[in-house]
């Protein structure tokens, strides 16, 4: 009797521990939201979009940065998403045979997790020391590399599960292999790949890194491409780490926006698109 | 063959020529669509071919960045730990030992957190329970990491330093030899604290890995350990833990590999001190965080190509880690195609 008992103490035991294990994961995300809500929700006020960065004491709002970051995510989006929808193609429909399809499904892997912020010295390396500034292109171009393989990665998986009769009735049917692809499965895998760009779309806009050394900062209202251009994460880096007591209620409300519309996005795929996604 | 041109021999004339069956399509149009179906392969494999080309490009660049300090420097730089940007001597030291010793930290917390959680997940959860509760895990991962790190800065550390600091001091700092660890000021910004919110950062993508793994577990081996009389948590240890080892130990090595890379949240309450200290309260640097706050105040050729480096040196790490954990985790992928 004795071994039955110990083994049923360390069973309920355990199984307890587990259960904490789940509700200290989901205390995080509370207290991560509650403060949030509470310290975001301060500076919520009609100014934030409508008002450029004050100086240091004035008030003002995030009006250049929410609209610096709404544009470049937009602009990597559309610079990575077609890269990375035409390698995903690659990758499910002609790489069954060849060594470039598994070592690029390898490599895209790794880039997938590599740092983001050695992605920013690359593009600096590359882009920023050659034309000598910093710049909205050199933000866009960080904000691609990191959208290429999230969407290559949900690109194949969601063209993998397109069932392959569907492909051969086309091809059946005499149509050449470029409209089966571009007619028939990418348009049956199309809720999946929107998915992944969603997610890609998340991803890029809470990104500070990478713009760190790219698009920098700028505390006005610009569309020059070729200057520095303000975005939400840095304008919340540089604020939060500020002295000043009205940049850290503003970096606040940021802080708000951005999470606010990262988990709707990410909620947003998850629940529309009920396919299963990784995280990423 | 004979009977295939005997019954052709049979047909009636003007259908027994080939030519005339396949020119019922107009040879124009079949070239155009070989043409188009050419162009789109090809099309489709330069992308492919460029993640490839942008993985070289990436190294190349941070090489040619780091030469200036790889020739001062040499492999000094790896284990010299001044960073003195006045007289210009570099040291990687403090910031890897920084990196290191952060993603350990997370680990450490991590890995049983992550293990309970995909436990809950796959075995305890009500079945209705389980996707919300798998999705607000993963919400976690989608928090943007400088969020993490304003809260961690304004919100845990003087929490940390209030509650958690002293008490932990004042019972672990007593320890003989680690005891060194945890002793000095409370002021909730230093290596573990960074370890910490790493860890919260980790968990989601160590859990979900897991539970991903654990779910593979054909259900016959459970069922028979079951039968046997063993209770759920020996099912799981002594069952489903050995069959997925592989892939949770890729899992793990996803998890090390994000921690050693982030970059803003450990910014923020590092302490960006260049000091290498014994106590984990202390403020340190990772390679990441020296980058965040130096690199767009950096001037001298040196001192900028030493960052570089830093980058380098981060970039080859996680590439290892990760190369690891995706050669695991293909291993169990492969095992479980060969097993069902």
């Amino acid at each position: 009797m004795n071994l039955y008992a110990r083994r049923l103490f360390l069973n309920r035991f355990n199984l307890l521990v587990s259960l904490f294990t789940m509700l200290f994961g989901l205390f995080w995300l509370g207290w991560i939201l509650l403060t949030l809500f509470e310290a975001g929700f301060r500076a919520l006020t009609p100014d934030l979009f409508l008002r450029m960065t004050p100086p240091p004491g004035s008030t003002g709002g995030l009006l250049n940065a929410i609209s610096g970051s709404l544009f470049m995510a937009a602009a990597g989006t559309l610079l990575g998403t077609p890269i990375g929808i035409m390698a995903g193609i690659y990758l499910a429909e002609f790489g069954g045979r060849g060594w470039l399809a598994p070592v690029t499904r390898f490599i895209n892997d790794i880039l997938l997790s590599a740092p983001s912020i050695v992605i920013g010295l690359f593009i600096y390396e590359i882009y920023v020391v050659n034309v000598r500034h910093f710049s909205a292109w050199a933000g866009i171009m960080a904000l691609a590399l990191i959208v290429i393989p999230v969407v290559i990665r949900t690109t194949e998986n969601m063209l993998r599960l397109v069932p392959d009769s569907l492909r051969e009735a086309a091809v059946a049917l005499g149509a050449p292999q470029w409209k089966v692809i571009t007619l028939v499965t990418v348009r049956a895998a199309k809720a999946g790949i929107i998915t992944g760009i969603l997610l890609a779309v998340a991803r890029i806009s809470g990104e500070t890194a990478p713009l760190l050394f790219t698009a920098l900062n700028n505390q006005f209202w610009s569309l020059n491409m070729n200057a520095p251009m303000a975005n939400l994460p840095v304008v919340i880096f540089q604020f939060a780490m500020s002295p000043y007591e009205n940049w850290q209620h503003l970096a606040w409300s940021g802080a708000l926006l951005i999470t606010l519309s990262v988990l709707a996005l990410n909620i947003f795929a998850r629940v529309v698109f009920r396919n299963k996604t990784p995280v990423y | 063959m004979s009977a295939v041109a005997n019954t052709i021999e049979r047909l009636p004339r003007g259908l027994s020529d080939m030519s005339t069956v396949s020119r019922a399509i107009p040879d124009s149009n079949l070239r155009k669509h070989y043409r188009l179906d050419q162009l789109f392969r090809h099309a489709t494999r330069a992308f492919a071919f460029l993640v490839l080309a942008l993985l070289v490009a990436i190294i190349i660049s941070l090489i040619l960045g780091s030469l200036p300090a790889l020739k001062a420097f040499g492999l000094k730089f790896l284990v010299t730990a001044h960073w003195n940007p006045v007289t210009e001597e570099f040291g990687a030291l403090v910031p890897i030992v920084g990196t290191l010793v952060t993603s350990f930290i997370a680990l450490l917390i991590g890995i049983p957190v992550s293990f309970g959680i995909a436990l809950f997940l796959t075995e305890l959860s009500p079945i209705w329970l389980r996707r919300p509760l798998g999705t607000a895990i993963e919400l976690l991962a989608a928090i943007p990491s400088i969020i993490y790190g304003m809260w961690g800065l304004f919100v845990f550390a003087p929490v940390f330093a209030t509650y958690v600091q002293p008490s932990l001091t004042a019972t672990l700092g007593k320890i003989p030899v680690a005891g060194v660890l945890f002793q000095g000021p409370s002021i909730g910004i230093g290596v573990l604290t960074a370890g910490l919110i790493l860890a919260i950062m980790v968990i989601p993508f160590i859990a979900s890995v897991m539970r991903d793994v654990f779910e593979i577990v054909p259900a016959v081996l459970k069922e028979s350990a079951y039968a046997l009389g063993s209770t759920t948590w020996e099912v799981v240890w002594n069952v489903v833990l050995p069959y997925t080892k592989v892939g949770v130990v890729g899992g793990v090595m996803l998890g090390l590999g994000r921690a050693l890379g982030e970059t803003m949240a450990v910014t923020f309450v590092i302490g960006n001190a260049h000091r290498l200290t014994s106590s984990l309260m202390l403020p340190g640097n990772s390679i990441a965080s020296t980058l965040a706050n130096e690199f767009t105040e950096a001037i001298g050729d040196l001192y900028f190509s030493s960052l570089i480096e830093l980058g380098l040196i981060l970039f080859l790490i996680t590439f290892v880690v990760l190369a690891f954990s995706k050669l695991l985790l293909m291993r169990l992928a492969k095992q479980e195609g060969q097993k069902t």
